[in-house]
């Protein structure tokens, strides 16, 4: 067991809670720069795959796990980030100026529709939100000139410091592109978390009333909280479409918009490790599957047995497991294995008992 | 002079008179009280003052500014500040946390440089944290300063939510029922700290209280209300033997057979 001794406001403050977080941070840190040499070319798409899930994953954290407002329109949002993106590339934008001008995009235009769509509550903002989704397929396909309609767009080369980066011919600078925005958005999200709007959020999320008479302006706040979470949004979108190199309206479906927040369910709610944690099992699970099919049909000799539907049914067991016995998400069951070793033989199993689940609908707001 | 004036104040719930043309002044520097039944209508009164419900008729002004044109969120500004009878803490944060929001109303930072997080959002938070920590020592929440709301018992979260209210450096602290839920020994405690609003930091205090006994020991006068009316108005002493109040509380005992 640790006792951290605080010396200063400062240690409130930090980023972490004390010396040896910090460290363990740092080796994390450490590997993930090295994981380019470490891995081959495959699985570093993969793990670019990953970092791409966790931006998006940071963005739906900050609006459901931190403002309390589900979204499952997150998709249409990182269609908006990735067809500004590419059409202002298409028309000479350089990549260094169209990326974070299809966040900033993104951003305003989530800020817009967060206006009159948090009015809602609950499951209605998660009907709203859902016809958000639907709306911009159909959108992406009528807007034919700009988007390409269903043919859809190629994403050009990125041309970086004299660089021709593309997923599969420069790998290691296009993961290190996305390295850097994730860093990017964690670094100003973990700011906002321990400033005076981080503490808006949460508090939004708790008790809407009370936030309100402690002067918190709602309808600004969540307007905010939707407009940061379509920025970061709008980024991973942006990558997307490098990422997938070409793309269409089908690319951004209703699928794509459950996917996202099912991973930061799974994750855990309300800690940005959550985002992390759901990104890797969004992006592995795929190939876990596949090679979980391979392994299967050599052990009984099946051929190549490929069951139709079989990720998102895959998926859906994970999400039903989850719901039922862990509803804290992986980053939950984490703290709770932890606690369980720091206070050994002490811990109690009522321990995590009080923690409610998020998303309250029709409580006193 | 009057810090909060409350004049022929009357809301209406369709049929239902919920506030019937109620008037009065609290004036600076005293401890008001409001009892009366259950469905009197005192809440509504706090309501009323909070904005969450916008009256028929009347009007409410603080230090003679109008609050009647402004947002919810904007009544903390002028050093209004709030507790709720049914406890509204943010339960997924820790008593600091929730102190902290308490400070909203006196954030100068803005979204980039919160994201920066420049030296001047540090320093603010140092400032911030300052005035919590004051609160802390005088409501004595020390041990549980980093405690998680979900997990901590009634009583404590009706001092955290007396201590968020304080953070805010009210002028005018209205408390909805301070003392219910509370064992004796902390309705005692507060009391105390209600004298030491008074008197050390001079902040007027109006509530909602049933526990007379409270309501005696603190409150330079009381509001009795029935029905949405005003019943009586005085010391503590005279409201409670007022007929009208014994009337509303204990029935007149009229047509009743024996």
């Amino acid at each position: 067991m640790r006792f951290v001794f605080k010396r200063s406001y400062n240690d409130d403050i930090g980023w972490f809670k004390h010396r040896t977080q910090a460290i363990y941070y740092m080796v994390l840190l450490a590997f993930v720069v090295a994981l380019p040499w470490l891995l081959d070319d495959f699985f570093l798409g993969e793990a670019t795959n990953v970092l791409i899930w966790a931006i998006v994953g940071m963005g739906l954290m900050l609006l459901t796990g931190h403002t309390g407002q589900v979204s499952l329109g997150h998709a249409a949002f990182m269609a908006v980030g990735c067809y500004a993106n590419i059409i202002m590339m298409q028309r000479g934008v350089p990549f260094i100026v169209a990326l974070p001008l299809s966040g900033l995009i993104t951003g305003i235009v989530g800020a817009i529709v967060a206006l009159p769509v948090l009015r809602l509550h609950g499951i209605y903002l998660a009907i709203a939100t859902l016809a958000i989704s639907v709306l911009a397929e159909d959108i992406i396909v009528i807007a034919e000139p700009f988007t390409g309609g269903v043919s859809g767009l190629v994403a050009p080369p990125i041309d970086l410091f004299g660089m021709q980066i593309t997923r599969y011919g420069t790998p290691t600078a296009f993961y290190f592109i996305t390295l850097i925005v994730v860093l990017a958005v964690l670094f100003a999200y973990r700011n906002l978390l321990r400033a005076p709007l981080g503490r808006a959020f949460a508090a939004i999320r708790d008790s809407e009333i009370s936030a309100q008479a402690m002067g918190v302006n709602i309808t600004a706040t969540k307007a905010i909280s939707f407009g940061l979470s379509c920025t970061a949004t709008g980024l991973a979108g942006a990558l997307l479409g490098h990422f997938a190199g070409a793309f269409n309206h089908e690319t951004f479906n209703i699928v794509l918009s459950i996917q996202l927040l099912l991973m930061i369910v799974i994750g855990g709610l309300g800690s940005i490790h959550g985002a992390f944690f759901g990104a890797i099992v969004i992006g592995f699970l795929p190939q876990v599957i596949a090679i979980g099919r391979d392994v299967t049909s050599s052990l009984f000799g099946f051929g190549s047995l490929t069951i139709p539907g079989i990720e998102v049914g895959v998926f859906a067991l994970i999400l039903l497991v989850f719901i039922l016995f862990e509803p804290m998400g992986i980053y939950g069951r984490w703290l709770k294995i932890r606690t369980y070793f720091e206070l050994f033989p002490f811990y109690r199993k009522g321990m995590f008992k009080r923690q409610k689940s998020y998303l309250k609908t029709e409580r006193t707001r | 002079m009057s810090l909060l004036a409350f004049e022929n104040v009357t809301l209406r719930f369709g049929g239902l008179v919920a506030v019937d043309n109620v008037s009065f002044h609290v004036g600076e520097g005293e401890v008001f009280a409001l009892v009366g039944p259950n469905g009197a209508g005192k809440s509504t009164v706090f309501n009323l003052i909070s904005r969450f419900y916008d009256p028929a008729e009347g009007d409410i002004r603080f230090a003679d500014k109008p609050l009647l044109g402004l947002r919810p969120d904007q009544v903390p500004s002028l050093g209004i500040a709030r507790t709720f009878q049914n406890i509204e803490l943010f339960e997924q944060s820790t008593v600091l946390q929730n102190l902290l929001v308490g400070r909203q109303r006196h954030a100068k930072s803005n979204m980039l440089t919160e994201m920066l997080f420049t030296p001047s959002v540090r320093e603010e938070e140092h400032r911030h944290r300052e005035v919590v920590e004051e609160v802390i020592d005088f409501l004595e929440l020390q041990a549980y300063r980093d405690k998680y709301i979900a997990g901590l018992p009634y009583g404590v979260r009706k001092i955290v939510e007396l201590g968020r209210a304080l953070a805010t450096e009210p002028k005018l602290l209205l408390l909805d029922e301070p003392a219910s839920g509370l064992s004796v020994e902390e309705s005692q405690d507060m009391i105390f700290w209600i004298e030491d609003i008074k008197k050390q930091m001079g902040i007027t205090v109006l509530m909602v209280e049933h526990d007379m006994n409270l309501v005696s020991a603190v409150c330079d006068r009381v509001l009795a209300l029935a029905d949405g009316k005003e019943l009586a108005i005085g010391t503590p002493a005279e409201v409670q033997a007022h007929p009208e109040v014994i009337k509303a509380y204990l029935g007149t005992g009229e047509g009743k057979t024996k």
